[in-house]
């Protein structure tokens, strides 16, 4: 278990705030946030590789703020895996077991199994240095997993990897975690990944941590403009609220249920927003006209912007029916959402 | 078959070419008129003399000892100016520089100014029977004074070279500070300070200006070039330039040799 309480940190030029969190046992948490959000301040904090200015960090219930790192039982894996390019996988791998021969057990009982399941065994007399990204993520585990530590801190683990590794590594996470139900701690800035692997999330934003909660429901119910964004939602806009209405600038939009006064924003994914160059023949509650302004081809799917006087949407559709719509850059279009796309935060 | 591109003349590869010819003549030219005009009779006769094998065996021992000195007091000092941030840190680093800007003499009268027997630590060196001048002793304070610069900078660029996460996840998987420095850091750095003491070296058996002041005897090998030079002329000061010049180049040969990567990383 990982407790965080009040932890600050100051850095020339940085800090992060009274950050309060807590990992329970054998969760696979995830902490989300831009590049430069502090992520991995508070990776290496609860590692003790970072001087905090104040707060406590409780592992397992013990109080580490002041334990040396190297008697805090944290493993940590980098996104450029750090591994020692003067050793061989082995020489990597068994790096920690000397220092863990007094905790009564013979250090390296799970080296075995460790090697068997991220598959090293081929591997283990070569040198470090002409290995794939994938294997030295994958011997960057296992020595980080070798010493049995209570916590394992992982800080972007699939970023710097192709995706095809990217797969393969989010799969051995899952399986590693779901047969050692070891506590993690992940940080990353992609949120399919904190989908695929993590139960609950934090979203961390300019060192503070604007929402906890469940993936799923940090997904659909961001609590801040910028975790809406962060999340997809690429609508989103300030509004006043009257019972089931919000008003952005002059345009009216219906809500699915009254909002009881305490919102400030709408936000609308946009793949939730239906767009067509001819006027839709359905009564929509929430169906405008304006103007195409910039067309973004992705491949797959495509990103157009539609401004109404000062409010620009952005619509995303797939690039065949994008082609069908033949939509242009300057041409009017119609657009409508229903009330239960409409998230007010 | 052979593709020409056709070049069009460029002034300004052409100057860089002609600049890269001068400086190499330059560097080479004179070194070269030096090391060819002795014969090998002079040489042979020279390396006889045992006021010269003396010289040179005594160069090369006061610049080995100063290149070990600041092995010692260097490394740990180069670790904590790579690693550290700290208040104070850009004056510290110019005060490792003072050495390189000072004038030569200026070194050597400075080393005397404190040796002195009206200078407190003078009076110290004294009492423990330690001599600077006119002794081995001065002259590897001297030497080590004027080479330490270029160790403690060579040292510290190579920790700089070494990733701080290595250490990082050294210390997560339970090595102390120590334990890591040993395991970690000094495997992947060490080749710089054979670097940094070859570069300490190089520069403590060039020194003359400094040496002359503290201690004209015993004699290095500059000193001496320096005296046959003013006693009997440049004929006879020669041939002992060009030994000193054979015996630092074979020496820092082998050093190089003996720090090339296997191979794989570095």
């Amino acid at each position: 278990m990982i407790r965080l309480e009040n932890l600050t940190v100051d850095l020339p030029g940085f800090c992060l705030r009274e950050i309060n969190l807590t990992v329970g046992n054998g969760e696979f948490f995830t902490l989300l946030g831009p590049t430069g959000a502090g992520k991995t301040l508070i990776l290496e904090s609860i590692a003790g590789l970072l001087p905090t200015s104040s707060g406590r960090i409780y592992l397992d219930g013990r109080d580490v703020t002041r334990v040396a790192p190297e008697n805090r039982g944290i493993g940590i894996v980098y996104q450029d895996n750090a591994l020692f390019p003067h050793l061989t996988v082995k020489e990597n791998i068994t790096f920690g077991l000397r220092y863990h021969q007094k905790n009564g057990r013979a250090p390296g009982k799970n080296l075995p199994l460790l090697i068997d399941r991220l598959s090293l065994e081929p591997l283990l007399n070569r040198s470090v240095e002409n290995l794939s990204g994938g294997e030295r993520q994958r011997v960057a585990l296992a020595r980080a997993l070798a010493v049995d530590p209570a916590v394992l801190l992982l800080d972007e683990p699939l970023s710097a990897l192709d995706p095809n590794f990217r797969e393969e590594i989010r799969g051995i996470l899952k399986r590693l975690h779901t047969a050692t139900e070891i506590t993690v701690l992940m940080v990353t800035h992609d949120f399919a990944e904190a989908h695929f692997l993590a139960r609950r999330a934090a979203i961390i934003h300019q060192g503070t941590i604007e929402q906890v909660g469940y993936v799923g429901e940090v997904f659909t119910k961001p609590a801040t403009p910028f975790i809406a964004e962060f999340v997809g939602m690429k609508n989103v806009f300030p509004a006043v609220f009257h019972q089931d209405r919000a008003w952005v600038d002059d345009l009216c939009v219906t809500l699915s249920a009254p909002v009881n006064g305490s919102g400030k924003y709408i936000a609308i994914r946009p793949e939730d927003i239906q767009i067509s160059p001819e006027k839709f023949p359905t009564d929509s509650p929430n169906a405008v006209s304006g103007v195409i302004s910039g067309i973004m081809n992705h491949g797959f799917y495509s990103e157009i912007g539609i401004k109404l006087a000062d409010i620009r949407f952005q619509v995303m559709l797939q690039s065949s029916t994008f082609v069908q719509m033949k939509l242009s850059n300057g041409a009017p279009a119609f657009i409508q959402f229903a009330p239960s796309a409409v998230h007010t935060l | 078959m052979v593709i020409k591109i056709q070049r069009k003349f460029d002034p300004f590869t052409a100057l860089a070419f002609f600049s890269s010819t001068v400086i190499i003549a330059f560097i080479l030219f004179p070194l070269i008129e030096m090391a060819t005009q002795p014969t090998l009779a002079d040489l042979l006769e020279t390396i006889k003399d045992p006021d010269v094998i003396q010289s040179i065996r005594l160069s090369i021992y006061t610049s080995g000892a100063a290149a070990l000195i600041s092995f010692v007091f260097g490394t740990p000092f180069a670790y904590l100016l790579a690693r550290h941030e700290f208040v104070g840190k850009k004056i510290v680093e110019s005060i490792i520089d003072l050495p390189i800007m000072i004038p030569h003499p200026v070194v050597g009268i400075a080393i005397l100014s404190i040796a002195g027997r009206n200078h407190w630590l003078g009076q110290i060196f004294n009492a423990v029977g330690l001599r600077i001048m006119g002794s081995v002793t001065g002259i590897i304070v001297v030497l080590t004074f004027v080479g330490l610069p270029f160790y403690v900078n060579t040292v510290k660029a190579g920790f700089e070279a070494v990733p701080t996460r290595l250490e990082k996840v050294s210390r997560s998987l339970g090595a102390s500070v120590t334990g890591t420095f040993f395991r970690v850091t000094f495997p992947l750095a060490w080749r710089s300070m054979v670097v940094g003491m070859i570069m300490c070296t190089a520069r403590a058996v060039s020194e003359f200006g400094a040496v002359v002041i503290v201690a004209y005897h015993p004699m290095i090998a500059p000193v001496m070039i320096y005296e046959r030079f003013t006693a009997y002329g440049l004929k006879y000061s020669q041939p002992v330039a060009v030994w000193l010049i054979i015996v630092c180049l074979v020496l820092f040969l082998l050093l190089r040799i003996f720090s090339v990567p296997k191979k794989g990383y570095a």
